[in-house]
């Protein structure tokens, strides 16, 4: 009983001794949210960790532990957590103290009561045998139901066991024995229970090292961290107040520890951005507050990448900073992809505000394009019927008039030219602003072209003006270049300078200039030349009531004047004189009114005249300056005017003209015959360059006309007045005789200079008519002929369309045939019937009855004589003029076929096959062509 | 002053034409048409071209007013507008406008609507296209014909040899 007793009882102790004690020693873990380890391994197993980017001056860790407040608070929490855990076991071993304490105290409480039981019963065996029963009581005293029947068994078990007397002494030896044994089994006991502590305590001593506890702690969290940060494109680092790194965490490493560790960014890196991110992170230490900045680096280590960077300060415990923590990430793909965005969204801005811009443009050219377009339109619609006016008086001025209605008619042409000039001035500008303009290139002779400007001038002046003309010796005898274009701005300006003055003179100046004149330096030299303009031009007007004797000297002083440096300019150039470029510059000075000041800046505009007073007083649209800057600038030359009020103007324009590389000699040669023909006297005047047209001499014949003004109204009564032939015969029928006699006269006097220009210019036109009347003669002979020839053939066209129509006889008419033409298949039978045909011309496609069916019925009438099937067919026939018709006459159409050819526009629907079927002969395709119709024609009509 | 000359009309004039039949828009029967305008109808061109821009402006309405008509497209009647039409662009030589009748025609006799709906957007621009050039032509023969008919103060070169 004893033995069971023994064993069963240790057993039970080791239960509750192990269930009490790693259980709770997790739940104190569990605070800190760190899962056991044990659950962990696996999950940690398959991610391999790669511990090498973790760079780490452990020294520094430590030293940061130390005195960052960071460091600090993570310290005492892992000490509190320690503590709490050292408390937790300090707990349990109290308690467990406790308990010992306590069975201590029962077991002494049972040693007494057995004490007290062995004094009861033998007082001499007391002292001996007190320890053994305490540890046996003690036992007992844990299962508390147990105790008392053990005792009783106990005390049975004694009672029986022994057997011996009462109080004899074997019994005492006996019970001595049995005591013993006790003893022997309670020591054993304790013996058990000490061995028990002293292996708990070591257990304990075992569990509990804190530093291995916090490393362990520490190296779940360093391991969650790498987990995290495995892949992330990160660097974080920490570096000290000197900016030199302590701790760098880069999963992409290109550089190892050492070469990191104790560096700053500038002693590592070399690039852009490098320094950027070292200034920003020390102003982060000096300001002591964290702060984001991306920073882009142009690095030879890593290349071009951008990083957002964040950088805190770290405190000390003193509250100094005492470095700064880093964490950059990658963002360069991002950063590419924002700018991109924003190039984008800029280029669309700007893209948009081009759109805009272009569509106003558009918008503005296209209304500029109207008004142009509606202004030459306008201009050439005006044109139209004025050209007939004026024809028309033309005509009219062929006729017997009286002097009155000669005059009326003369007022009427002038005013016609005045106007038809103005439009063509309105569209020659349009079409040099268009573009359109083109400028021809021909030989011309410059001397020819200012005298017959004068000349042309002279013809038409209603003042006393001298007009005169000079062309230094070194100009080319012929130059190239558009003569119309500049004869034109020539006439302009020398009809401006004639309108504007009144007294005086008007003349030109041509001379060469050095090519190298450009803009700049011309401007200089108008400026220089402003003020001898000006004394010339006085000079002039105070000799203009001079005798005109004394012009031509006078004329050439002033040239000499105007051009003093000029001369020896042009014996430089005449050097150059080979070149194929040459500067000639024109000056058409005048004695005139003047233009005011501030009507220089828009002298050259179009429509502007210098005032409303003026344009009222002198007329005109002030379109003809304007006309002629921009022909001179089209011809790459310049325009200028310098003026003085009251005294004069001069307009200059400076053009390039090429010369023709052909010497002189083989220039004359080149000459058209007219121009060379009896030229002797004209050869001294072409090369001497002096034109002098002076005043009119008003003579005996018109002195009553000396004093007033030339009334406005008969421009050319001058030309009339000292003709008399001229007046008496039409301009146009003015004979050749009137002509040659004109030309004596020029010679003669200078009144007479204007006539040949006005009689030759009428002459011409007369000649070309007479011709014109000759070959038109000849030509309605001939097709007079041609008709008398082929009169009796008679052809009928039938076509619905207009065009053709119109095409078909127009070419038929050219071809010297009359033709008769219906307009569909129904029409085409009635007019075969009503009389014969030699020849038809047969459209196939035709609304009401097709060709076909037309051509089917013509024939079965003469095959068959008569026309049932076309009255089958619906067409209303005239029965009684086909009843009149003399048998023989039908008998006679009916024999012979009728030709009739196809007109076919080669479609599916008009085959040929399907013609010739019908009963047509032939078909000619369309659309016809001169050529063909006249095959066909022929064939048929022999 | 001066009015344009004439070789320089006559010059617009042939590039004008040289570029519509570089074009395609007019084909060898606008020439035809130019050999028949003589003396005794000077202006012969202007007045078939101006005849035919008469009948296919009421043709093209026509066959405008046929094809908006979205049930009863009558597509036979469109096929004789067609045929006229190209009767006379034929004639007058405008190859492009009779070349886009031809494949209106083809669309129509297919019962083919969109294809006509196409073919006349493309003919109405064809012949706005024709219209303006040819307006121009004629704008610049009018200008040649004043400018050969009308006198200008304009002397000429050999003026100053009366004798001559």
């Amino acid at each position: 009983m004893g033995c069971e007793m023994e064993s069963d009882q240790p057993e039970d102790l080791d239960v509750v001794l192990t269930s009490m004690w790693p259980e709770d020693m997790n739940e104190a873990g569990r605070q800190f949210n760190v899962e056991r380890p044990g659950a962990d391994q696996d999950m940690l197993e398959e991610v391999t960790i790669n511990k090498e980017p973790n760079i780490v001056d452990f020294q520094r860790l430590m030293e940061l532990t130390n005195y960052s407040d960071k460091g600090n608070w993570q310290l005492a929490k892992l000490v509190k957590n320690w503590e709490f855990k050292q408390a937790n076991v300090v707990r349990l071993l109290r308690e467990e103290l406790d308990q010992l304490s306590k069975q201590q105290q029962e077991v002494e409480l049972k040693k007494l009561e057995i004490l007290e039981e062995h004094r009861f019963e033998k007082d001499g065996y007391g002292g001996d045998k007190r320890p053994i029963s305490i540890l046996d009581e003690n036992l007992r005293y844990l299962y508390q139901d147990a105790p008392k029947r053990r005792k009783d068994i106990i005390a049975q078990g004694e009672i029986v066991a022994i057997d011996a007397e009462y109080d004899s002494a074997v019994y005492w030896k006996q019970r001595a024995m049995h005591l013993e044994k006790l003893l022997e089994a309670s020591l054993q006991r304790e013996q058990v229970l000490v061995e028990k502590l002293q292996e708990s305590i070591e257990s304990l001593e075992r569990q509990s090292t804190p530093v291995e506890e916090l490393s362990q702690v520490l190296k779940r969290a360093d391991n969650f961290l790498h987990f995290v940060l495995q892949n992330a494109p990160v660097v974080i680092g920490h570096q000290d107040k000197d900016m030199r790194y302590r701790f760098i965490f880069n999963h992409f490493p290109t550089l190892g520890e050492q070469d990191i560790i104790g560096k700053t960014d500038v002693e590592i890196f070399t690039g852009a951005g490098v320094k950027e991110s070292q200034d920003f992170k020390t102003e982060v230490l000096e300001r002591g507050l964290p702060a984001k900045r991306e920073i882009t680096f142009e690095t030879e280590l890593f290349g071009s990448k951008t990083f957002l960077i964040y950088v805190e300060p770290v405190f000390s415990k003193a509250g100094e900073t005492i470095g700064v923590n880093y964490m950059g990430m990658e963002v360069t793909d991002q950063v590419r992809k924002r700018e991109k965005m924003a190039k984008l969204r800029e280029e669309i801005a700007v893209q948009k505000a081009k759109e805009t811009e272009l569509n106003k443009t558009i918008h503005i050219t296209e209304e500029t394009m109207r008004a142009k377009q509606m202004l030459a339109t306008m201009s050439h619609e005006i044109r139209s019927p004025l050209s007939g006016v004026v024809s028309m008086t033309e005509i009219l001025a062929t006729t017997n008039l009286d002097k009155e209605q000669r005059q009326l008619l003369k007022v009427m042409l002038s005013s016609g030219d005045l106007v038809l000039q103005l439009i063509n001035d309105i569209l020659d500008l349009s079409k040099v602003e268009s573009g359109v303009m083109k400028l021809e290139a021909a030989k011309f002779r410059p001397r020819e072209v200012v005298k017959h400007v004068l000349q042309t001038a002279a013809a038409s002046l209603q003042k006393l003006l001298t007009l005169e003309g000079h062309v230094a010796e070194d100009v080319p005898i012929e130059v190239i270049g558009d003569v119309l274009r500049i004869r034109q701005i020539l006439t302009n300006l020398i009809s401006n300078a004639i309108k504007f003055t009144h007294e005086g003179k008007v003349g030109i100046n041509l001379y060469v200039v050095p090519e190298t004149s450009d803009v700049n330096k011309e401007g200089s030299e108008k400026k220089s030349r402003d003020q001898p303009t000006l004394s010339a031009n006085t000079n002039g007007n105070g000799h203009g009531d001079n005798s005109p004797s004394c012009e031509e000297s006078e004329l050439n002083n002033t040239s000499c004047d105007q051009n003093g440096d000029q001369m020896d300019q042009d014996k430089e150039s005449r050097t150059k004189a080979e070149e194929r470029v040459v500067w000639i510059r024109c000056d058409v000075y005048d004695t005139g009114i003047g233009i005011p000041e501030h009507a220089m800046s828009t002298l050259f505009k179009k429509y502007m005249q210098v005032g409303a007073d003026t344009a009222r007083k002198y007329g005109g649209t002030g379109l003809g300056l304007a006309i002629c800057k921009q022909l001179v600038e089209l011809m790459g030359g310049y325009l200028t005017v310098s003026s003085v009020e009251q005294h004069g103007s001069t307009f200059t324009f400076v053009l390039p003209y090429k010369v023709s590389s052909a010497s002189d000699s083989d220039d004359t040669d080149e000459l058209s015959d007219t121009d060379h023909l009896g030229d002797d006297g004209y050869d001294d005047d072409l090369n001497s360059g002096v034109f002098l047209f002076p005043p009119r001499t008003l003579g005996t014949l018109f002195s009553s006309q000396i004093n007033g003004r030339i009334p406005k109204l008969l421009p050319n009564s001058y030309g009339n007045h000292c003709n008399g032939l001229l007046e008496e015969s039409p301009l146009p029928c003015s004979s050749k005789g009137d002509v040659s006699e004109e030309g004596s006269d020029s010679s003669g006097g200078a009144m007479a200079t204007a006539s040949p220009v006005l009689d030759i210019d009428n002459l011409r036109p007369v000649a070309q008519q007479e011709q014109e009347t000759a070959s038109e003669c000849s030509s309605t002979n001939r097709t007079g002929v041609e008709k008398s020839e082929t009169k009796q053939h008679k052809i009928l066209l039938v076509e619905d369309n207009k065009i053709n129509i119109m095409v078909a006889k127009s070419m038929t008419k050219q071809l010297g045939y009359a033709i008769d033409v219906v307009s569909n298949g129904a029409e085409a039978v009635k007019a075969v019937q009503r009389s014969s045909y030699h020849l038809i011309l047969m459209d196939v496609c035709m609304p009401v009855m097709d060709g076909l069916q037309a051509t089917r019925l013509i024939r079965s009438y003469e095959e068959t004589g008569s026309w049932d099937e076309a009255v089958k067919a619906g067409v209303e026939m005239e029965a009684m003029s086909n009843q009149s018709c003399s048998t023989s006459q039908v008998e006679e159409t009916r024999k012979k076929r009728v030709p009739i050819v196809a007109m076919t526009a080669n479609t599916v629907s008009e085959s040929a096959d399907e013609c010739y079927a019908n009963g047509m002969d032939s078909f000619v395709s369309k659309p016809i062509t001169l050529q063909s119709l006249k095959q066909c024609l022929q064939r048929y009509l022999v | 002053m001066l009015g344009l000359s004439l070789d320089q009309l006559r010059a617009d004039m042939n590039r004008l034409l040289a570029i519509l039949f570089h074009q395609g828009v007019l084909d060898e029967q606008f020439l035809q048409l130019q050999q028949l305008q003589d003396e005794s109808s000077p202006n012969f061109v202007s007045e078939v071209v101006n005849i035919y821009f008469h009948e296919s402006e009421k043709l093209l309405r026509n066959l405008r007013a046929l094809l908006v008509d979205r049930e009863l497209s009558d597509y036979k009647k469109m096929g004789i507008h067609l045929n006229q039409l190209m009767g006379s662009s034929s004639s007058i030589g405008a190859q492009r406008v009779r070349n886009v009748c031809i494949a209106f025609r083809a669309a129509s006799d297919h019962n083919n609507r969109p294809g006509c709906l196409r073919a006349l957007e493309l003919l109405e621009y064809e012949y706005c296209y024709l219209k303006n050039k040819l307006h121009e032509l004629f704008q610049i023969e009018q200008q040649r014909m004043l400018a050969a008919a009308v006198r200008y103060p304009a002397p000429q070169q050999h003026l100053n040899n009366p004798q001559g």
